[in-house]
């Protein structure tokens, strides 16, 4: 096992693909020369040359459009999105095209869009997004979101693998500021199968994500309270581990979702609305969501520190559930 | 005056041989015409009594532009025909059964009765199947020519879509990466002069569709869309041009759509006299009247092909309308795709 940053994890888990499997391709803006606005792709055309590490032009219909076509004549493509709010541009082609081709046509898309989400770093409306609630909303799509460097490769490896359209939102903030133990071999983590990140007793936390982080520094600020908090990493969200989530909450009986997305229509409601469906009579407090706020992502420090939900904030909800 | 190649008609048996196609074989383009044309009147029969479902397209005067391009395809080429291309799929095999089945939303159309009309394709016939967001399939065939390059296959895509679609981004985009890729890819206009009501004018701002191609970086070539010998050559010579590593070629057939955008639509906006003139260009009849002067089709010949494809419309429409309804339980099934979906002969 190697030490590797959430980065070299993601790109670890792509050179071990390309490796392995000739019918892996990459394509995006930037991916080759440059290697990847964030350098997930350095040094990846000179190892698999010009025609497995393409640069695409400035046109993400076409990326998307062109690694479906490739995927239907057999290739197992992975497109790079230079930022996740640029798959905006893609919509058509992810929703219309290859999220309905298997049920209508029988046709399988298996395809992988890497998405760099998320805020933190002042990048502004366009540069912060987590869009991930948008197409787990498409069925035909699948969603996964890791926040550890073993699930990042791990995750990466089984999209590329799946027979369907899989959305690989990695989040920006985690990038070289998580690190972790990685296997060197090739090993897949499955899809749709939550992770317990912390064991607890009181209270359910239910994230993915750079979330998962902030929730662990919360929990550890609620353990000289004595109140022990649970967090489950979903790692996917959709599909989602409906049964680890209500496992969980069934033994501790309370339930806070948080999200880096907003909170309208956040994936958070889906997870909520399910827990009060189906575990309504093992609750001792209703669910409680931490989401940001229903605005775009803010440019300015205050502002956007504002809008991300903080250790502070995740702190205080889990006392109010806590005390209730 | 046009900056693509307006290409010329086809004149003799001589020229058509040197294109690749010897007497029988035009006889059976002429068959495949007739079939198209016999299957979407069969389909518009069906719909006024009520047996399909939503609404009906027809490519009426696109038979020779569809009939044209597939029949210049190799066995192993691949293409994205769209609601006016019904040619394309007679010509690559499909069963008239399966398209009179998924006009009416049966468990026997390709697509099981989860799409309707001329939304299908036999992926097996190496068609993929449209969506209603046109030129969508653009950036797909593109897909399948960047797939081909990248394995050194000396196969081609060939992508449809219309004038009305030439305005979409789409369109620019799948024909910015195909141009400087050079990937193996032949772009097909089918240039009907009407986007729903919408006519050329309003729809683009240069003389012809294909005019765009020189800024794309490859050829562009304006056909006579009703003329199926032409369209044959040009879209033969585009084929093999891409194949042999020369790039993509952008061809704008042109033609009128005969009949509204679906049937619900009378055409009211359509001059009568530009019916009138086209009318007088019908693929079907301008292509027998060449085979008789040409190629000495006899009058038993025609006669032969039209009681042959009666004969397949009737047989297929019975064999279609003992095809069950699809079990509503099979609802929710194969929204997502298993790793045995891949056991196709395009995943191996």
């Amino acid at each position: 096992m190697a030490e590797l940053t959430y980065l070299q994890a993601i790109s670890d888990g792509l050179r071990t693909e390309m490796r392995r499997d000739k019918r892996v391709f990459v394509i995006g803006e930037d991916v080759g020369v440059y290697g990847g606005a964030f350098k997930v792709t350095l040094g990846f055309q000179e190892e698999f040359g010009h025609w497995r590490v393409l640069d695409a032009p400035l046109a993400e219909t076409a990326i998307v459009g062109a690694c479906t076509g490739a995927a239907i004549m057999g290739m197992r493509p992975v497109a790079e999105m230079q930022f996740a709010d640029f798959i905006s541009c893609a919509w058509d082609q992810l929703v219309t095209v290859a999220a309905k081709q298997r049920f209508r046509a029988g046709t399988p898309v298996p395809i992988t869009v890497r998405l760099p989400s998320g805020g933190g770093f002042s990048g502004g409306p366009f540069h912060s997004q987590n869009p991930e609630s948008s197409f787990a909303h498409i069925p035909g799509l699948k969603c996964v979101c890791p926040a550890t460097p073993e699930d990042a490769k791990g995750l990466l490896i089984s999209a590329i693998e799946d027979p369907n359209p899989v959305l690989y939102f990695e989040h920006k903030h985690l990038y070289r500021r998580i690190k972790g133990e990685v296997p060197e071999e090739r090993y897949t983590v499955p899809i749709g199968k939550a992770r317990l990140h912390r064991e607890g007793a009181d209270i359910s936390v239910i994230t993915w994500g750079a979330m998962v982080y902030t929730a662990a520094e919360a929990a550890g600020q609620l353990e000289s309270d004595g109140v022990s908090v649970e967090i489950i990493d979903l790692r996917s969200v959709m599909p989602w581990d409906k049964a680890a989530v209500l496992e969980s909450v069934r033994k501790t009986s309370k339930a806070l979702v948080l999200h880096e997305d907003t909170r309208t229509g956040g994936f958070g409601a889906e997870i909520a609305a399910t827990i009060a469906e189906e575990a309504f009579e093992d609750l001792d407090a209703p669910v409680k969501r931490i989401a940001a706020p229903d605005t775009p992502v803010p440019f300015s420090p205050p502002l956007e520190q504002a809008f991300i939900p903080q250790v502070d904030d995740v702190a205080s909800g889990l006392r109010e559930l806590a005390e209730y | 005056m046009a900056i693509a190649r307006e290409a010329e008609p086809v004149n003799s048996l001589r020229e058509v041989r040197e294109a690749g196609l010897d007497r029988e074989d035009l006889l059976g383009v002429y068959r495949s015409m007739a079939l198209t044309r016999g299957i979407e009147e069969r389909g518009h029969i069906l719909y006024r009594q009520g047996k399909i479902p939503g609404s009906f397209y027809t490519g009426r005067g696109n038979e020779a532009a569809a009939v044209g391009v597939a029949t210049a395809m190799g066995s192993d080429d691949v293409g994205t025909p769209l609601h006016r291309d019904m040619g394309v799929h007679v010509v690559r095999g499909v069963e008239p059964w399966r398209i009179f089945a998924q006009y009416m939303g049966r468990a026997d159309g390709p697509t099981k009765g989860r799409d309707g009309n001329v939304h299908m394709a036999d992926s097996n016939l190496g068609l993929i199947a449209m969506v209603s967001h046109l030129p969508a399939m653009l950036p797909v065939a593109v897909g399948c020519a960047l797939a081909f390059r990248i394995r050194e296959e000396k196969r081609v895509a060939v992508g449809w879509f219309g004038e009305g679609a030439s305005a979409r981004g789409d369109c620019h985009e799948a024909m910015t990466l195909a141009g400087v890729r050079k990937l193996p890819v032949v772009f097909i206009c089918d240039n009907n002069q009407w986007a729903y009501s919408t006519p050329t004018h309003l729809e683009f701002a240069t003389e012809h569709v294909a005019d765009r191609a020189e800024s794309y970086g490859f050829e562009g070539i304006i056909v006579d869309g009703t003329d199926v010998l032409a369209v044959y050559r040009e879209a033969k010579r585009a084929i093999e041009k891409a194949r042999a590593g020369g790039g993509p070629t952008l061809i704008e057939s042109v033609t009128l759509r005969m009949e509204g955008h679906a049937v619900h639509d009378d055409a009211f906006y359509v001059p009568k006299e530009m019916f009138e003139r086209w009318a007088e260009n019908d693929p079907i009849e301008r292509f027998r009247t060449w085979l008789r002067n040409n190629a000495d089709m006899s009058g038993d010949e025609e006669d032969e092909i039209a009681a042959d494809v009666k004969k397949a419309l009737n047989d297929a429409l019975k064999r279609a309308e003992d095809s069950p309804l699809p079990e509503v339980s099979s609802l929710t099934e194969g929204v997502y795709a298993t790793p045995e979906d891949l056991d196709t002969p395009h995943h191996k």
